[in-house]
């Protein structure tokens, strides 16, 4: 597809992404197969369709903006010989997508179509990543998130615990449900896949981001977010765009700064607090919303393995973990933009080792919420 | 591939009378298998061990005849020179003790290439004679085990036939015939085949070879029983008769010997194919009657009773009487019949200028060069002479003794006119390429026949062949109307070619890999062509080689006539002839690797394709008009771009 926008151009930042209805999207669709048709019938070329590169190539970081902008390299997939089988996937993706999902008003998992292609005969997707890839590709040719077209994510949307009251609404009713996260028992909220209708209010000074949910529960059982208050989300690894887009939300809504604590390695420094940040080079066409301009790193930093007498806990950097760093160093706009963040890598390279979030227990179990993060916090020693 | 079993026709039924006579016997021939070999040599030869005493005897008399021949002969090993020498001048040893001692160099080294050379001698007689005679040949061939390790071979063929009085000479003494004594292409060349086979026949069972011949048609056939008087080699009549036999003219050769049947490579069939293949114009008619298996217990299934009487079949009950396979001629043209000529100086050995000095009746050496040999003018004979020191007046018996060196040596330096070329009968492409279609399946199929071309004063002339099976095809190798036909294994990728190798259209079926065809072909790269290759051996692939070297005097590395030295000569020919098969098959393959591609992508595409119009179909409502049309459009653009060869 040739001319589709997307459906904003230079929306600011926090905007929300623009609801399109239903029928919008599914006439999105249509523009699409008519492009290729009128090729095919009319104009006797051979049809193409074209929509942004997704990788990090196609990238910058602008900090004024604060998210992975993209620079336009688009891609186009020309029906060829050799494109010929995922053409007509990605046609009969876009089929699917306006008939059964958008016309239905129906959902479906990312694992369901992969499933539900299965009928399709030798045009069947014999690896589910090659069905998500096709849907990253319509999303970015459509301009419209792929949560619109009635994709739901799979993956748990990350977390929430802490004195902060969602204002929800009942899915059949929109009556309006409260729900006070400060009172959940020993459990936490869940983030919908749906955040853009949810309202806030909260006294809490500042958001607290953990990678793994096992801290994430040490710090719910001590009641760390009263001690500290802070509202704690736990991302469980790459945060989803539902948490990415909830703590921006959240973050805008309440001016709340935002503080992720990670496990010291190239992939919670890269890619679990880099995508949180500024978004990914996947899905650069959709960053400006699901990012999160104003978090900053609080640790494990390399430099806090020698602050807190951590040597011995660590682990050696393995292969992928040096290819990844260096990767980053290399080729990542936004570690490329921050000193800090480049120091800090060398440093890690050099010292050749990891730390996990855990690590902590070596002084004590809860020497992590009683001497580690009040003295980061005291000391703001965050990186960018 | 034209084939037809002729199961009890009445025209092979006519033509194998002789046949049908040997068969009448075969009630009789039980007995006669048993009966033990009469002791023909020396009526001490009892079992093995016997022989292998005799042998070790006749290597101590012999030792002096081979020294001998060692110094008569450029190469001491070319046991043709041995041959010669022995047969011609140590007259005190007998042939026959000869060849006992070395019959593994005729060919006779075990029992199952014993019935291989057997046939192949007798056909090699019929088709020559045959050929000379102007006639279209029809040989019949009938293997007939008569007990586990004896086979009744009967060749019948429709040539000439043989008068009377030489019958028992051609048939029993060895070194008898008449294609020694003259330079010209035929398949026998020593006159050592025919007898060879009855005289191992002889010594294996001690039954005669039986004789049937006839010159015409108002005339009677003549029988003969013989035997070979193994120390004079001289034949012993033991039957002489006169019997109807209804054919117009043509032999029948029986021979009974000791002998295994295995069917595959190197077997009797092969050999039958392989000479179809190279003379198109032959009818062969071949069958082979086994005894039956010794049949173990057949497997009895589980809660059932073996029946008892089929347990143990009677022994030396025969097998049904088999299917004649026939090989039909494909085409009636006979073969050129080649010209005799005089041999060139440079392809004589020492010991044949010695012989033909020593035997001429030209009054002097000058005229002796000049009438004996080809090429050889007045001028070329008075220089080679002033080259060797000798008048040109010396009379060449005396010359002969004295001065043969110097002569042979000035022969060697003085430069000739090559030998004349038309002495030599190519098979020709069109009948290779005929021989080849009704043989093996294939679909594609070429042939080269080189210009003739010479090494050491002997004309020879190269011809190829080349059919490729497409890989999965049936190939056509296999005759599947027969039984004794080789196992279900087609020719595939993965496999060495089938190399087919002819020496004056008679297929060479051992020491291939002495062979300078096999060198040759190895020598090649056949990876320029397309063909997989392994280090130091044969192509790969489904891929059926002809190579043909026809030659008024084809030089066999030994007397079984199995493998051809390695001549520069020759090998340059053989590669230049290969190269250019390779180089047309090179053209084929990539023109059919193209061609394969094409369908591939052009069913890949029409595989996604339908795919692509339902998906447009369904998001614009299209009608199915309207679907086909983007099929039809999409498939001829795409064709247009990646299927253009
Ligand atoms: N089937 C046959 N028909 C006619 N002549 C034959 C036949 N078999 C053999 N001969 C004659 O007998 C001769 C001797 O045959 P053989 O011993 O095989 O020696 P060679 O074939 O080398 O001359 C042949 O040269 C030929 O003249
Ligand atoms: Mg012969």
């Amino acid at each position: 597809m040739k001319k589709t926008k997307p459906v904003d151009t230079q929306p600011a930042a926090g905007a929300a992404p623009r609801v399109i209805s239903k029928k919008d999207a599914a006439k999105r669709i249509d523009e699409v197969a008519v492009e290729v048709h009128t090729d095919i019938i009319r104009k006797s070329r051979k049809p193409e369709m074209r929509f942004p590169i997704r990788s990090l190539s196609n990238v910058k970081y602008d900090p004024k903006k604060g998210y992975f902008e993209m620079i336009g390299k688009e891609a186009t997939r020309t029906l060829t010989y050799n494109t010929v089988k995922t053409f007509a996937q990605s046609v009969r993706l876009l089929a699917t997508t306006k008939n059964d999902l958008l016309l239905k008003d129906d959902i479906a998992g990312k694992r369901e179509v992969y499933y539900n292609a299965k009928s399709w005969g030798e045009c069947r997707f014999d690896e589910q990543p090659e069905s998500d890839s096709l849907l990253d590709d319509m999303e970015a040719m459509l301009g419209v998130n792929r949560e619109q077209l009635g994709y739901i994510p799979e993956e748990r949307g990350g977390e929430v615990t802490g004195p902060l009251m969602v204002i929800d609404r009942d899915p059949a009713t929109h009556e309006e449900i409260r729900i006070n996260c400060a009172k959940l028992g020993t459990g936490a909220w869940s983030i919908p896949s749906q955040v853009e209708h949810l309202k806030f209010e909260t006294k809490a000074k500042f958001v607290l981001a953990v990678e793994t949910s096992s801290l994430f529960q040490r710090l719910v059982h001590h009641r760390y977010y009263e001690t500290a208050h802070c509202i704690l989300i736990s991302m469980s690894g790459v945060p989803t765009r539902a948490c990415r887009r909830f703590i921006r939300r959240l973050a805008d809504d309440q001016g709340l700064p935002v503080l992720a604590f990670t496990d010291g390695d190239p992939y919670g420094y890269g890619n679990i607090y880099r995508t949180l940040k500024v978004g990914s080079g996947q899905s650069a066409h959709i960053n400006r919303f699901f990012c999160v301009p104003q978090v900053h790193y609080l640790g494990v930093t390399p430099q806090d393995i020698i602050d807190y007498d951590l040597e011995d806990a660590t682990h050696p950097l393995e292969d992928v973990d040096i290819k990844r760093a260096q990767d980053a160093l290399k080729n990542d706009p936004f570690i490329r933009h921050y000193p800090e963040w480049q120091k800090a890598i060398e440093q890690m390279l050099k010292m050749g080792v990891r730390i996990e979030q855990q690590a902590f227990a070596k002084h004590g179990l809860n020497y992590v919420l009683e001497k580690y993060l009040p003295d980061k916090l005291k000391k703001k020693t965050f990186l960018p | 591939m034209s084939r037809t079993v002729q199961k009890h026709v009445k025209k092979a039924g006519k033509k194998t009378a002789a046949g049908k006579k040997g068969r009448e016997e075969k009630p009789k021939a039980a007995p006669a298998a048993l009966v033990k070999p009469v002791a023909a040599v020396s009526g001490r030869r009892k079992g093995k061990d016997d022989e292998k005493r005799r042998s070790e005897t006749a290597a101590t008399k012999t030792a002096a005849a081979e020294a001998a021949a060692a110094e008569a002969a450029p190469a001491a090993e070319e046991p043709q020179n041995a041959a010669e020498v022995m047969a011609k001048k140590q007259r005190e040893i007998s042939v026959s003790e000869f060849f006992l001692k070395n019959r593994h160099l005729l060919g006779f080294d075990n029992a199952r290439k014993a019935l291989l050379t057997t046939v192949k001698e007798a056909v090699d007689n019929s088709l020559d004679a045959c050929e000379e005679a102007g006639i279209l040949p029809e040989v019949i061939v009938e293997l007939i085990q008569v007990a586990e390790n004896r086979f009744r071979v009967v060749i019948t063929d429709n040539g000439p036939g043989i008068v009377k009085a030489q019958i028992p000479k051609v048939f029993a003494k060895l070194l008898y015939g008449s294609k020694f004594h003259r330079l010209r292409m035929s398949r026998g060349q020593q006159g050592i085949g025919i007898s060879a086979a009855g005289m191992y026949g002889q010594l294996t069972t001690g039954v005669s070879t039986k004789i049937t011949s006839k010159i015409g048609p108002k005339k009677k056939a003549h029988y003969y029983e013989l035997q070979i008087d193994t120390r004079k080699n001289e034949p012993h009549i033991v039957k002489d008769n006169e019997v109807n036999w209804d054919q117009h003219h043509g032999t029948r050769v029986e021979i009974e010997l000791e002998a295994t049947y295995q069917r595959g490579r190197q077997s009797v069939d092969e050999y039958i194919q392989a000479c179809a293949i190279a003379n198109p114009h032959v009818t062969f008619r071949y069958r082979l009657w086994l005894l039956p298996k010794e049949e173990k217990p057949a497997p009895v299934a589980e809660g059932q009773v073996a029946a008892p009487e089929t347990r143990n079949p009677k022994p030396e009950t025969p097998n049904p009487e088999p299917d004649w396979i026939v090989f039909e001629r494909g085409t009636k043209l006979l073969p050129f019949q080649p010209k005799e000529i005089k041999p060139h100086p440079h392809g004589i050995e020492l010991g044949m200028l010695m012989q033909l000095l020593k035997n001429s009746r030209a009054r002097n050496v000058r005229s002796f060069l000049h009438t004996e040999f080809s090429r050889v003018s007045d001028r070329a004979a008075v220089e080679i002479c002033q080259r060797a020191g000798l008048e040109p007046t010396s009379r060449p018996s005396n010359v002969a003794f004295r001065e043969s060196e110097n002569l042979y040596k000035a022969i060697a330096e003085t430069k000739l006119m090559n030998p004349p070329l038309d002495c030599i009968s190519p098979i020709g492409e069109e009948q290779i390429l005929a021989g080849l279609k009704k043989e093996v399946q294939a679909s594609y199929y070429d042939a080269v026949t080189r210009a003739p071309s010479v090494y050491r004063g002997n004309p020879f002339q190269i011809e190829l062949g080349i059919a490729y099976t497409t890989p999965g095809q049936p190939k056509g190798t296999e005759r599947k109307a027969s039984s004794a036909e080789r196992g279900g294994e087609g020719q595939t990728a993965e496999e060495p070619i089938r190399l087919l190798r002819f020496a004056n259209r008679v297929p060479l079926l051992y020491q291939q890999g002495a062979c300078s065809i096999s060198k040759a072909v190895v020598g090649v790269d056949w990876k320029n062509y397309g063909l997989s290759q392994p280090r130091g051996q044969l192509p790969m692939g489904p891929l059926t080689l002809f190579v043909h070297m026809a030659s008024v005097w084809v030089p066999f590395t030994s007397e079984s006539k199995e493998a051809i030295a390695s001549y520069d000569e020759i090998i340059r020919e053989l590669t230049l002839g290969l190269q250019e098969l390779g180089r047309r098959l090179s053209v084929f393959l990539s023109r059919r690797r193209r061609d394969l591609e094409a369908q591939r992508k052009r069913d890949y595409i029409q595989l996604y394709l339908p795919h692509l119009a339902l998906g447009l179909k369904q998001i614009l409502s299209l009608n199915d008009k309207e679907e086909h049309k983007i099929i039809t459009k999409l498939k001829t653009m795409l064709e247009r771009t990646h299927l253009q060869t």
